[in-house]
């Protein structure tokens, strides 16, 4: 069983380790390259923007009686992404999990941007989105509320709350590192800059205890989230009666999605960030492993849903239902069906081997896998049950435009060109929580 | 920094201890707030038991933060019912205007929300922040603070009184703290 | 269907208005309103001072001319615009019903594309000119100073007396002038039969309601023929009072090779080839008429079951033959009808009204040609006869029109024959100008402006009257009113104004229908039909469910409608039967290649996708006219393909040779899944349990409290049996509520915007079910709960809102509801470019922008309007008060709307039925619109219905 920490380091050198990649920018052209590269996914996402708007949401394939397309599957995604972060964060430090500490940075950063994402696609996606505030509680000169009883609602005050309070729980727990750096800058600007967002941190005992305390709380109330959010967007589908959609097992199901996905893409930045900044002995193989056996325990979740929505299918023995079920083995998204099946459940056995859970490669090859497979079953769970409900006149298979790949692709794009810039100008991994792990093993505690 | 002030207040003088580790700071902390000086301690994470053994007393942010989350979930379901039942009724699907489950969800994002605000405005200003100018930042060593040395520093009138009394710690060095 | 609205008449000053009508166009246009109402100016203040102000519509009882006959119609206006046909219920050739050409008159009325002035096109490009100017070139045209020696005059078919009488004169003056006719698409087949059994030609009226057993044999009386509404209406109000008295309604039997209106209805179905159904009825008529047996003996077994059913239903029977049909064939037909005791019950004979009048017998369009060809032609007037692209001659009419020296026509749109003419001449449309017409059964009825002309047009009446030598009158008023006058029974002038103001009120004379002719013995006509040999693959030309055989291809309402059972829309393809595809290797959307084979010199090819249809005639394809257009409009052109060069240059079914193309076409379907899955969306339920049926609608248990509600509960029942699909309430609704046109490649999208759908579903027995679809004004709507911001509300009388003006476009709303009624606007559909588009709006009706949702509303400005009105009279709205745009134009009654908590309601009453059930009432949704079931009539048994 490897350490959560290997190597030996003392708390300047791991401090000056970690803000090496902020203040020496080790990587360089290679880092400027990444970004222009993606820089250009993100104005193909802008321009997409801005001829969506112009022409209405017809230039993507959505029709009836499938209302909702790549929009609303691309936020369930992103937002069951973003759910990793917030889980290794809070959750696990509310369970003291050491192993959490060398990942929860960047992990918290990936649900930023995770979720930004996906609070764009509904805006995206409405018919009249400069009409959007009017989803908000505000003095109306019309005296018009919104319709609380609309899931709709639930999820914009649901995303909202999650995107503010990951940002709140990432900041707090930037501060002591932000001073580190400050303390470390060379240049006067940026020594400026982290001293303007360290607030005048100083290390003195009291503020530990006040910090301590305070990032305690946000993790307690960032915890119900993770199960809240996604219930909160499964729900959207949940609330209808839309055979597929009108289902219970549904928020568990995708919250375990949702920690799928997330820890899925948690290894997919993880490996490559690691071997960019030689961060080996920080990130190390018991983290993947780790991560591996969430993958692990989360995908039998999945695949119980899978096997669950089938069972009630047949045993609720609703012709509606059974239809469906059918329809998804054999109908015209069959090829998609089984392609998620594939990717999310029998692949994934693959970490029953201690071998692949240890092998950064095969890890990374596999979260790709699952980041797919869950994305197919975004888009499935969306499609499936509407190109096919109850009157047969009103079936019509939804077929997606160059559009709404460009839209997915955009968004994808935009995610790397936002954590790539995170990587450069934040730690990614938090400097004063190693330095307790450092401390602690020294006193042979570790 | 209200304590530093009214200690600086009371002693015109402030002299600074530098240390190697978290367990000497720890000690010698212990031993200050025993000899009823008033000190302060810094470090570069967080040391388990620090505060105490300065004495620093129990903070009020979990409490804030509680009512906050309270107020804010309440009063977004009085919001919620306001609107529907009282301001403006309509029949939505046929549905009772107090709808009171449907209304749960909101209220309940809106009480994380509130006491997450809430949490991290109790702590700013309870850890006396922001505080961009300070007198310790002009000692060149402090900068360390926030590396791989630990600080104590003693309020005092007497400074050799104070440097006599860290004689026997042993520390790396002593710096007066400027005015 | 009776409308609660006055029909106004014009009373007395009427000399003037046309001048007043100008007079009005002129200030108004000036004002900026650009329409002119007519009435007003016209109507003493005391009649109807009130108008302006409150926007009801004012409706005109007038006809519009269908392939020359009179349909009766109100033309509802507001503020001087016509917005909306209605049925008339007073007119026999509709009895209140309409069908989707009328309902989209008001589209071509202001369709951008017509013909807007005089042009010149003598030199290299066509300029513009003026009436005085045509005036002066017919004065001094080629032969001008003869007896209109090489004048030749063609005109489409028209019944209309004035102008039969006009153009009488006109030949009279001009006796070398000679009248030729193109009759389109229709061919007059059943008038020739007539000439062969009876020795003269004679159109048989047809009445539904008499007889017990009715048999088309090609024919689909509900869908073609002039006298098409009236027959699906006399047949509903038959089907609905047996029922209602217990009765087995009468049967229907057809024999067809294309699936069809009636062969949906039908009891008993037989598809056949058109030379099957030839050989069929010669062997009858040999049966019992003597004569010669066919060659080979008939497969299906139809003859050995009409050999059995004909004679059961002696005197209680009615054999309908369709345009298909050879000359021959409806000579049998004829003598059959003759036969089982049918002519003078459930059959007339009348002089066809097209050749009732004092002109000699028309020159046909081929001796026309010939004319030409001869060189005998120096001068061709056309009237509203595009005979360039509609007729079989088109090809040769085209080229010859280029060798007549001087050639001038008058139309509606500047299409193929006007682009071939020197003189193209704006025709005013039916609802700008005065007329008259007759009806399929010869009744006459006037026909008045609804609105003065948008640009300067000239009627018929007009332009015949400017170039008759000696005529003084100029204004088609003035020409139809002394004819009236001269033709009028009642005497002095003070009667004649008041049969006038009475005719123009009830839009038809009464009891001037044709009289029935008596016929001698028929004689059997001695040809055989064509023997069909095995392999020999049949072509149909019927004209397009929409756009008949062209006229209508600029619609772009009609070319939207999606036609019945192929649910296929701006577009037209080779229908054939399933077996048939097999064998030529194609499936739905394939490219054919189809060749004439009938043994002429130049074969014709063309190209054209495949449309596999169950229920359609082995070995037989039906390629619908009306397609592949070059001078339609913006909206017509270009689509579909023009199966025109097919056709034989006689009427009737033309033998063909097909081959799949390889190429692949998209089909712009607006319903894609025929098979309804056994889920029974459109229930049918056996005669025997007809009366009592478990009641379907017994409300579901629900854990909300009743929602307490003032005022009518408005609701909508529509009875599956009554419905033939004939689609008008689609186009009714459509032209209601300003709903938009997407285009073919939105409706391949599935973005079709239609408020009420007819689905059309194939069930396991082969039954074409069909079964409209609005929306369904859920008392538990599952749309409105999932809308975030309130747009999707209830009223307080059950109407489920649709806020345009709050909607976000999340589309929430259309994901949770089952029924999937709600229409989006993924683009901006509206048509906000043409001024005269904007002008067809209903101005009651908001026009709605891009990303928001719609949907059916139950007509919600009827209603308002319904409840203005009762509030004026201090009354509350009574049950059946308000007519929606669907009910309203529906020919068969299917649609009932009104208050359902009124039970003196006809809506309650339908309610009440032991038929009546909610469609996925499971689900608990309490819809307002419900359904009764189709009925199937018992077996029928030897001792007759």
């Amino acid at each position: 069983m490897s350490s959560v920490l290997e190597g030996r380091w003392g708390y300047a050198s791991i401090g000056d380790k970690i803000g090496a990649a902020v203040l020496q920018h080790p990587l360089g052209w290679r880092w400027l390259l990444a970004v222009i590269a993606t820089s250009f996914g993100v104005l193909g996402f802008l321009t997409a923007i801005g001829y969506l708007f112009g022409k209405g949401v017809g230039i993507w394939g959505v029709n009836m009686p499938v209302a909702w397309g790549f929009a609303i599957a691309n936020c369930v995604w992103w937002i069951g992404i973003g759910h990793a972060g917030t889980f290794i964060s809070a959750v696990l430090l509310l369970l003291r999990q050491k192993w959490r500490t060398s990942i929860n940075r960047f992990a918290e950063a990936m649900t930023l941007f995770a979720a930004s994402m996906a609070g764009l696609f509904p805006l995206l996606h409405l018919g009249r989105p400069w009409d959007v505030y009017w989803l908000l509680p505000y003095p109306d000169s019309m005296g018009l509320w919104p319709q609380w009883r609309s899931p709709l609602i639930w999820d914009f005050f649901a995303i909202a709350t999650y995107l503010t309070v990951s940002l709140l729980f990432w900041y707090v727990g930037l501060i002591p590192d932000l001073a580190t750096l400050r303390d470390r800058a060379a240049k006067p600007l940026t020594r400026f800059a982290f001293a303007l967002f360290a607030l005048g941190w100083r290390g003195e005992a009291r503020q530990w205890a006040r910090h301590g305390q305070a990032y305690l709380l946000l993790a307690g109330l960032a915890t119900p989230l993770v199960v809240s959010v996604h219930s909160v967007v499964s729900l959207d589908f949940a609330i209808g009666n839309t055979p597929g959609f009108h289902s219970t097992i549904f928020p568990p199901y995708f919250v375990a999605g949702a920690l799928f996905s997330g820890f899925a893409m948690v290894i997919t930045l993880a490996v490559p960030l690691r071997s960019a900044f030689g961060l080996h002995e920080l990130i190390t193989e018991r983290h993947l492993e780790n991560a591996a056996k969430v993958l692990l325990a989360t995908g039998a979740l999945v695949a119980y849903g899978y096997g669950a929505e089938a069972f009630m299918a047949f045993y609720g023995g609703d012709r509606y239902e059974i239809a469906l079920q059918v329809n998804r083995w054999t109908g015209p998204y069959a090829a998609v069906y089984w392609s998620m099946i594939v990717c999310n459940v029998l692949l994934p056995q693959a970490m029953w081997w201690r071998r692949v859970r240890r092998s950064a490669l095969l890890l990374f090859a596999l979260s790709l896998v699952i980041n797919l497979g869950m994305w197919m079953e975004r888009v499935l769970i969306v499609l499936s049950s509407l190109h096919r409900d109850y009157l047969p006149s009103a079936w019509r298979v939804f077929v997606p435009t160059t559009w709404d790949w460009l839209f997915l692709v955009g968004s994808i794009a935009t995610f790397a060109w936002l954590f790539l810039l995170f990587v450069r100008v934040l730690p990614l991994v938090s400097i004063a929580e190693m330095r307790e792990l450092v401390h602690e093993r020294a006193e042979g505690r570790a | 920094m209200m304590h530093l002030r009214s200690a600086t207040a009371g002693n015109p003088a402030a002299l600074m201890a530098e240390f190697d580790t978290a367990d000497r700071l720890l000690e010698v902390a212990r031993a200050a707030h025993a000899a009823g000086y008033a000190a302060e301690a810094y470090a570069p994470f967080s040391i388990e038991g620090l505060a105490e053994a300065l004495g620093v007393e129990r903070s009020r942010i979990a409490p804030i933060t509680f009512v906050a989350a309270l107020a804010g979930g309440v009063l977004g379901y009085l919001m919620q019912w306001y609107s529907a039942v009282i301001d403006r009724p309509l029949n939505v699907g046929g549905r009772p205007l107090h709808s009171w489950p449907m209304f749960i969800p909101v209220a309940f994002e809106l009480a994380v929300l509130c006491g997450a605000l809430a949490a991290l405005l109790a702590f700013i200003a309870s850890a006396g922040l922001p505080r961009l100018r300070h007198p310790l930042f002009e000692v060149p060593a402090f900068t360390r603070a926030t590396r791989d040395r630990f600080f104590l520093v003693l309020f005092v009138d007497d400074l050799a009184a104070a440097r006599r009394w860290f004689q026997d710690w042993s520390p790396l060095a002593l710096h007066e703290v400027p005015r | 269907m009776k409308l609660p609205i006055a029909i106004h008449a014009e009373p007395g000053l009427a000399a003037t208005r046309r001048e007043a009508m100008k007079w009005m166009a002129a200030s108004l246009a000036l004002a900026g309103a650009g329409c002119s109402r007519p009435a007003e100016r016209i109507y003493s203040a005391a009649a109807m001072p009130e108008i302006a102000a409150n926007g009801s519509p004012i409706h005109y009882a007038t006809q519009l001319v269908q392939e020359g006959y009179g349909l009766g119609v109100l033309v509802g206006t507001q503020s001087g615009r016509p917005i909306k046909i209605e049925g008339h219920a007073g007119h026999p050739s509709g009895l209140g019903g309409s069908n989707a050409q009328a309902q989209a008159a008001v589209l071509q009325l202001w369709d951008p594309d017509r013909l807007q002035t005089v042009l010149r096109h003598d030199g290299p490009v066509a300029s513009i000119a003026t009436w005085a100017d045509f005036a002066a070139a017919w004065a001094d045209r080629p032969g001008h100073g003869n007896d209109g020696q090489g004048l030749a005059l063609l005109t489409g078919r028209f019944t209309s007396p004035c102008l039969q009488a006009q153009l009488a004169s006109l030949l009279q003056a001009l006796p070398g002038a000679r009248w030729h006719r193109c009759d389109g698409a229709d061919t007059g087949a059943a008038q020739r039969g007539a000439a062969l059994a009876f020795g003269r030609a004679l159109q048989p009226v047809f009445h539904f309601q008499h007889p017990a057993l009715i048999v088309a044999f090609g024919a689909d009386p509900f869908a073609e023929g002039p006298g098409r509404v009236r027959h699906a209406a006399d047949w509903a109000q038959r089907r609905a009072s047996d029922l209602a008295a217990g009765r087995v309604p009468p049967r229907l039997v057809a024999l067809e090779t294309t699936p069809a209106l009636f062969g949906a209805r039908a009891d008993e179905r037989w598809a056949c080839t058109p030379a099957a159904i030839e050989q069929l009825l010669q062997s009858l008529a040999a049966r019992w008429l003597g004569g010669s047996k066919p060659v080979d003996a008939d497969a299906s077994g139809a003859e050995a079951r009409l050999a059995e059913l004909l004679p059961a239903f002696d005197g209680r029977l009615l054999l309908v033959g369709g345009e298909a049909l050879s000359d021959e064939g409806h000579a049998r037909l004829h003598a059959l009808n003759q036969r089982f005791g049918s002519l003078g019950r459930s059959l007339e004979l009348i002089v066809p009204p097209e050749d009732d009048g004092p002109l000699p017998a028309p020159a046909t369009l081929a001796q026309l040609l010939d004319a030409i060809d001869a060189d005998r032609v120096n001068s061709l007037l056309i009237l509203d006869s595009n005979a360039a692209q509609a007729s079989a001659l088109a090809p040769r009419f085209a080229q010859a029109l280029g060798r007549v020296p001087w050639t001038a026509y008058l139309g509606l749109h500047r299409d193929e024959t006007a682009k071939r003419c020197q003189w193209q001449l704006p025709m005013s449309h039916g609802l700008e100008c005065w007329g008259d017409a007759r009806s399929h059964d010869g009744s006459s009825g006037l026909i008045q402006p609804a609105i003065a002309p948008l640009y300067d047009t000239r009627s018929a009446h007009e332009l015949i009257a400017l170039i008759t030598p000696g005529e003084t009158l100029r204004d088609g008023h003035a020409l139809l009113r002394r004819y009236w006058r001269a033709h009028d029974a009642a005497g002095d002038d003070e009667r004649f104004e008041t049969f006038w103001r009475e005719t123009l009120r009830r839009g038809h004379v009464p009891h001037s229908a044709s009289a029935a002719q008596s016929v001698p013995h028929a004689q059997l006509p001695s040809g055989n039909p064509a023997a069909a040999q095995a392999g020999t693959l049949w072509g149909m030309f019927p004209p397009d469910a929409s756009v008949g055989d062209g006229r209508h291809a600029n619609s772009a309402w009609l070319q939207e409608l999606p036609r019945p059972f192929t649910k296929l829309t701006w577009d037209n393809v080779a229908q054939l039967g399933p077996r048939t595809a097999a064998r030529l290797g194609v499936e739905t959307g394939d490219g054919l290649l189809v060749t004439s084979d009938d043994g002429r010199a130049h074969p014709a090819t063309i190209e054209i996708p495949a449309f596999v249809q169950p229920g359609h005639a082995e070995e037989a394809l039906t390629l619908a006219l009306g397609y592949g257009r070059s001078e339609a409009g913006r909206i017509g052109n270009g689509i579909g393909v023009d199966v025109g060069p097919l056709r034989g240059a006689r009427p009737g079914p033309v033998k063909l040779r097909a081959e799949p193309s390889g190429r692949r076409h998209t089909l712009a379907l607006t319903q894609v899944e025929l098979d309804d899955q056994g889920r029974a969306p459109a229930r049918r339920v056996a005669f025997a349990n007809a009366f009592d049926m478990p009641d379907a609608a017994a409300p579901q248990p629900s854990l909300y409290p009743p929602v307490p509600h003032n005022g009518p509960a408005w609701g909508m029942v529509i009875d599956l049996d009554a419905c033939i699909g004939c689609n008008v309430c689609t186009i009714a609704c459509q032209a209601e509520n300003n709903i938009p046109v997407v285009g073919a490649d939105q409706v391949t999208r599935g973005r079709a915007m239609h408020w009420i759908r007819v689905d059309h579903y194939i069930e396991a027995d082969g039954c074409s079910n069909v079964q409209p679809v609005p929306c369904m004004h859920c008392e538990n709507a599952p749309c409105e709960l999932v809308c975030p911001v309130g747009a999707t509300v209830h009223d307080s009388e059950g109407l489920n809102l649709q806020v345009y003006n709050r909607c976000v476009g999340t589309r929430f709303c259309s994901n949770n509801c089952p029924y999937k009624v709600r229409r989006f606007n993924f683009l901006q559909y509206a048509e906000t470019g043409s001024e005269t588009a904007k002008a067809a709006n209903n101005p009651d009706v908001t026009v709605r922008s891009r990303g928001v949702m719609e949907k059916c509303s139950y007509c919600v400005q009827r209603i308002s309007r319904a409840r203005r009105d009762a509030l004026k009279q201090g009354h509350g709205v009574g049950g059946d008060d308000v007519v929606t745009a669907c009910q309203g134009a529906c020919p068969t009654q299917a649609i009932h709307f009104g208050n359902i908590d009124d039970a003196t309601s006809d809506v309650a009453a339908a309610k009440r039925s032991p038929r009546h059930y909610a469609l996925l009432e499971e689900l608990g949704t309490r819809p307002r619109t419900t359904y009764l079931a189709r009925i199937d009539l018992p077996a029928f048994k030897k001792e007759g219905g």
